[in-house]
C-alpha cells in the first residue's frame, strides 16, 4: 500500500517536470551534419558537374532507386544524361554517398519531402542537382584524377608528374 | 419563484451539468494523462485542445452503428442506455448546494447503492448479448468485480450513516459541519474510494474493458453512439463517484468565504483528478489479485471500520 502511495506522489511530481514532445511545425529537431536525408547531386568548385556517370551508386544501392544513362560532352568529360532516384524507394542507407568516387551524391541533413502523388517522388536530375560544393567544399575529382579531357591533359593533375615515355628508358 | 419551475430548472441544471462535465472530461482526461505521463495531449484542434472534444462526438455519431447478426438485439441496444440511465438517475439525489438538490430523498444513500447494482447489469447483458468469446469473458468478469466490491462499499458506508444518524444525503452535509467525515471516517473512506474506482471499472480495476487484454472486454462489438454511451457512462460514473465522495466525506458544500456550488465543483474537480492520476500510476492487477484482493483486504477492513466506528459512538453516548 505504501508503495502505491509513493506511487502516485511521484507521478504527480510529474506535472512540475518539462514535456519531452518537440512540437514539430513550430520547433524543428535537432539533425547532426551528417544524417543521412534528402540526396543531392552536386557540382564541383568550378561549377561544373562532378558526377562521371560510372554507375557505381546504382549498383551499390540495396533497393535499386537509382538510374542514370551515361554520356560524353565534346571535350571528353563523362555526365549523366539523365538521373532519377525513386525517393519512394530510396532507404536513406548512405551506399551511394559512400560508393561515389567523386563526392557527386550527398545526403544533406533534410527529411521534409512529402508529396501526394507517388509519382511526385521520382526526382530527376534537375531536381537534385544544387549549385554548390555539398559537404566537401573544394574537391576537384578532375583536378586529382589522372584521366585527360578537354583542358586538362594527361600529367597535369596536381601532384602528377607526366607522362614518361617508356621508350625513351631504353640503355 | 414558482416550486415546479424551481425543480425544473435545477433537473436541466443538473443534467445539463453531468453530461458537459463527462464530454469535457474526454478532454481533461487525455490532457492529465499527458500532463503526468511527459508529453502535451491534445492541443491543436482548438485552444488547449478543447474542440478535441466536439471532434470527438461527430466521430462517435458518424461512425455505423452497426449491430452484429448473431448479437441478442433487444438487449444488445439496451444494455448501453443501462449505463447512462442509472448513473444520471443517481444523480438526482446528490446535493449540489443548500436547496440545490433534484430529489431530497430520505434515503438518498440506499437510492444511490440502488442504482449502482442496476448498473452491474448493464455491463453482463452488454457481454451476454454480443455473443462473442471475449466479450463474454470481459461481461463474466466485470460481474464477478462488480458485485464483490458493490458488498463493502455498502458496507464502508455504514459507518458515515451512523455518525450522521441519516440517509439523507442532504442531512449527512449538514453533519459535517463541525469537522468532515473524512477525518473520524478515513478507513471507510479509503475503502469507499477503492470501491468507487471498481464499480466504474476504471483502472486499476478495469479488467473487462481492457484495451491491451480481452481485446475490449465486454464491449469489444460495440461501435458508434452505442460505445459512446458506454464510453460517457464510464466519465458519468467517475463524476458521480467524486461528487458522492464529496458530499459523503469532504463536507459537500460546506466552506468559508466561497459560495457553496463553487466549493463542491472545486472538491469534485479534485477527486476527479484524482481519478485520472490512478489510471496514469497504478498496472492492472490479475484478476484473481483483483478478487482476492476484495474479498480478503477490504471486506474485513471494512467489517472493522463498522465495528470500531459503532463501538466508539455507544461508549460515547
Amino acid at each position: 500500500m505504501i508503495s502505491i502511495l509513493r506511487s502516485l506522489w511521484q507521478v504527480l511530481l510529474h506535472t512540475f517536470q518539462p514535456r519531452a514532445t518537440v512540437q514539430y511545425p513550430d520547433e524543428k529537431p535537432y539533425l547532426p551534419p551528417r544524417w543521412r536525408g534528402r540526396i543531392v547531386l552536386t557540382r564541383d568548385p568550378d561549377g561544373g558537374e562532378r558526377c562521371v556517370a560510372c554507375y557505381l551508386c546504382s549498383v551499390a544501392c540495396p533497393v535499386d532507386c537509382i538510374a542514370l544513362q551515361a554520356t560524353e560532352d565534346e571535350s571528353g568529360r563523362r555526365y549523366p544524361e539523365f538521373f532519377r532516384i525513386n525517393f519512394s524507394r530510396c532507404i536513406f542507407c548512405g551506399f551511394c554517398e559512400e560508393a561515389c568516387p567523386t563526392y557527386a551524391i550527398q545526403l544533406t541533413p533534410d527529411f521534409e519531402m512529402s508529396e501526394y502523388r507517388r509519382q511526385n517522388l521520382v526526382y530527376e536530375k534537375e531536381d537534385l542537382m544544387i549549385n554548390g560544393p555539398g559537404k566537401y567544399p573544394g574537391y576537384n575529382f578532375y583536378q586529382v584524377a589522372g584521366l585527360a579531357i578537354g583542358g586538362k591533359d594527361k600529367g597535369e593533375a596536381n601532384n602528377e608528374e607526366p607522362p614518361v615515355d617508356v621508350r625513351s628508358l631504353m640503355p | 419563484m414558482n416550486e415546479v419551475t424551481q425543480s425544473l430548472l435545477i433537473i436541466i441544471g443538473v443534467l445539463f451539468a453531468a453530461m458537459t462535465v463527462s464530454a469535457g472530461l474526454i478532454w481533461l482526461e487525455r490532457r492529465l494523462l499527458a500532463l503526468w505521463q511527459d508529453r502535451y495531449g491534445p492541443n491543436r484542434v482548438g485552444p488547449f485542445g478543447l474542440l478535441q472534444v466536439l471532434a470527438d462526438m461527430i466521430k462517435i455519431f458518424a461512425k455505423e452503428d452497426w449491430i452484429p447478426p448473431f448479437a441478442d438485439k433487444p438487449v444488445f441496444i439496451i444494455a448501453p442506455a443501462i449505463v447512462v440511465v442509472t448513473s444520471l438517475l443517481s444523480y438526482a439525489v446528490i446535493p449540489f448546494a443548500p436547496g440545490v438538490v433534484v430529489v431530497d430523498l430520505n434515503v438518498g444513500l440506499l437510492f444511490f447503492l440502488a442504482m449502482s447494482s442496476m448498473g452491474a447489469y448493464s455491463v453482463v447483458l452488454a457481454g451476454w448479448a454480443s455473443d462473442n468469446k471475449y466479450s463474454l469473458l470481459g461481461g463474466l468478469r466485470a460481474s464477478a468485480q462488480m458485485l464483490s466490491y458493490e458488498v463493502f462499499m455498502g458496507l464502508s458506508l455504514m459507518g458515515v450513516v451512523m455518525l450522521a444518524g441519516s440517509f439523507n444525503l442532504r442531512e449527512i452535509v449538514e453533519a459535517q459541519r463541525g469537522m468532515w467525515f473524512c477525518v473520524p471516517q478515513f478507513l471507510g473512506m479509503a475503502i469507499f474510494l477503492v470501491a468507487g474506482v471498481a464499480e466504474t471499472h476504471r483502472l486499476p480495476f478495469d479488467l473487462p474493458e481492457a484495451e491491451s487484454e480481452l481485446v475490449a472486454g465486454y464491449h469489444s462489438e460495440y461501435s458508434g453512439m452505442k460505445f459512446g454511451m458506454f464510453f460517457v457512462g464510464e466519465y458519468l460514473g467517475v463524476t458521480l463517484i467524486s461528487a458522492l465522495t464529496v458530499a459523503l466525506f469532504f463536507g459537500g458544500w460546506l466552506g468559508p468565504w466561497l459560495p457553496p456550488l463553487v466549493w463542491f465543483s472545486l472538491k469534485t474537480f479534485v477527486l476527479i483528478c484524482g481519478f485520472i492520476l490512478l489510471r496514469a500510476t497504478l498496472p492492472r492487477p490479475r484478476f484473481d489479485q483483483l478478487m482476492a484482493f476484495g474479498w480478503k483486504v477490504m471486506l474485513p477492513l471494512a467489517l472493522l471500520n463498522i465495528v470500531v466506528t459503532g463501538g466508539i459512538l455507544l461508549a460515547t453516548k
